[in-house]
């Protein structure tokens, strides 16, 4: 009897929080909650003070903004992130995550996507490279089992010198290894913003671009589309080549091609 | 012929999804042919090298002279004790940028020795530590009486060494240096870390592509059982046609 009650009861409290609107919730509590990385310079990372600043806790923070209430950074990894946002221990996910259809199928990846990322190459501002074609013969650092490194060869037959770990690949670049080191271009963005690498740039154009989705949890259609249209806003107002900007960054063809889309409407 | 084999792989990858990629690609056939060749590269030279370094590196222990004995004895230490994976980061890391450098077409600093050649310096000096262990071992099985009986025909001590001891010595250590050229073969893998595109770095190439981790893992094997078998074979036919009647019965 005891156990029928209980069952009911958390049936009863599940169907609540499911017909609950998010978007109401949010707004009631004043606190917008939202995981972000804190590993990953530019995008999410702790400044000195130890708070996490970036470009996406500035979006989290354009979107608490946009609904008028606090705003609460919770630092999340790539192997926790779904279940995170899946057990309601955030409201929304802004963390570098590829739009992919498994994910789509465990939260709700509000569309269009805010953000690409593929594969690029640094290499030496004393080097003058000006495409990808120019890589034929040249000796190229990798990562080992990076998926696009049979494409570089075949494609642009560059001659992949491929480490175990990012610490090797860069120190052979360092080193006189190879001329260039093939990796994600929003990494490579990272070590950039190191002083220690500030002989270096990534001069070349993205290449195989992966579309990046924020997401929310499933069924929560009244909070998907306010996203969905703030998503639509910054790419209207060139927001994120504001933020691009202001973190150093240099422009993506993908948020350029998504101003070009929606300033027109 | 070659084109029934590809058509029988690619077959067996459409209708199973067991994925040998490298018998119907032509892109990662030609890459895993290029890694066999290295492997069996590496372990050619490396094996000529550990077994000259043996050689040397005895003759030395046996030296009247302290410091030629206190050097190979620091050698063997040294390499004897430290893991070969942190002596091949060491030399192409480490040693390898302390060394001078040339400049490439970019005006780039650039190593003067490459990956492979640090592969095989550290492997070769790995197992000669090794061989000279066994090498001695070898020697001090020979009677006293025997060298003396040498030495009272008037050789030198290295004529003694090369036209005595040494080919005494070589029949009674082959076993152990069979052992250790076979899990010298097997080290070679390890130049994968500093990106020799040796067959296990290939095959890690390969299936992180196309996803075929156990099709690779048992052409690994295959090939390896492969190679390791023709060496113990050569060794073991090499150890019969040195038999001496009687020499350490």
């Amino acid at each position: 009897m005891l156990k029928k009650l209980a069952a009911l009861a958390i049936a009863a409290s599940l169907g609540g929080i499911a017909h609950a609107d998010e978007l109401q919730a949010i707004k009631a509590k004043g606190v917008l909650v939202v995981g972000v990385k804190a590993d990953y310079p530019p995008f999410g990372y702790l400044n000195p003070n130890g708070q996490i600043v970036g470009i996406e806790p500035s979006l989290a923070a354009n979107v608490a903004q946009r609904l008028g209430v606090k705003l609460q950074l919770v630092p999340v990894v790539g192997a926790n992130r779904l279940q995170f946002l899946e057990q309601g221990k955030i409201d929304l996910l802004i963390a570098t995550m590829s739009d992919t259809p498994e994910r789509e199928k465990v939260v709700d990846i509000v569309h269009p996507d805010y953000y690409a990322s593929g594969y690029n190459l640094m290499v030496a501002k004393t080097v003058d490279v000006k495409s990808w074609s120019e890589l034929k013969g040249v000796p190229v650092c990798a990562i080992q089992a990076s998926f696009y490194n049979k494409e570089v060869e075949q494609k642009y037959g560059a001659e992949l010198v491929a480490f175990t770990g990012v610490a090797e690949a860069l120190t052979a670049l360092r080193q006189g290894r190879c001329d260039a080191f093939l990796y994600d271009d929003t990494a490579i963005e990272g070590k950039l913003s190191d002083p220690q690498w500030a002989d270096y740039d990534m001069p070349l154009q993205t290449q195989d671009a992966k579309p990046w989705g924020l997401a929310v949890k499933q069924g929560e259609p009244a909070f998907a589309a306010f996203m969905s249209d703030t998503i639509k806003d910054w790419d209207k107002t060139g927001y994120i080549q504001t933020l691009e900007q202001q973190y150093h960054v240099r422009p993506s063809a993908f948020a350029a091609q998504m101003h070009k889309q929606f300033a027109g409407s | 012929m070659i084109g029934a084999i590809a058509a029988w792989f690619s077959h067996l990858n459409d209708t199973t999804g067991i994925n040998f990629t490298i018998f119907y690609d032509p892109f990662d056939a030609s890459r895993f042919l290029q890694g066999f060749w290295l492997t069996l590269a590496l372990s050619g030279v490396t094996i000529l090298g550990s077994v000259a370094v043996g050689v040397i590196g005895a003759w030395g222990q046996g030296s009247p002279f302290m410091s030629l004995r206190a050097i190979v004895r620091v050698y063997v230490e040294l390499f004897r004790n430290t893991p070969p994976l942190v002596q091949i980061y060491f030399f192409y890391f480490g040693l390898s940028a302390l060394l001078p450098a040339g400049h490439n077409a970019f005006g780039m600093r650039q190593p003067l020795i490459g990956g492979f050649a640090w592969a095989c310096v550290s492997l070769i000096l790995f197992a000669g530590s090794f061989n000279v262990e066994i090498f001695r071992s070898g020697i001090e099985a020979i009677p006293v009486a025997t060298t003396e009986a040498a030495e009272s025909l008037g050789y030198t001590r290295l004529q003694t060494y090369r036209y005595i001891v040494l080919p005494l010595a070589l029949r009674i250590c082959l076993p152990a240096l069979t052992n250790n050229l076979v899990n010298l073969v097997k080290t070679t893998t390890l130049a994968y870390a500093i990106a020799v595109p040796e067959m296990l770095y290939v095959s890690n190439q390969i299936w992180s592509e196309s996803e075929n981790v156990p099709e690779m893992m048992v052409v690994l094997f295959v090939i390896y059982i492969a190679l390791v078998g023709v060496l113990v074979a050569a060794m073991h036919s090499w150890e019969r046609a040195l038999r001496v009647p009687g020499l350490g019965r």
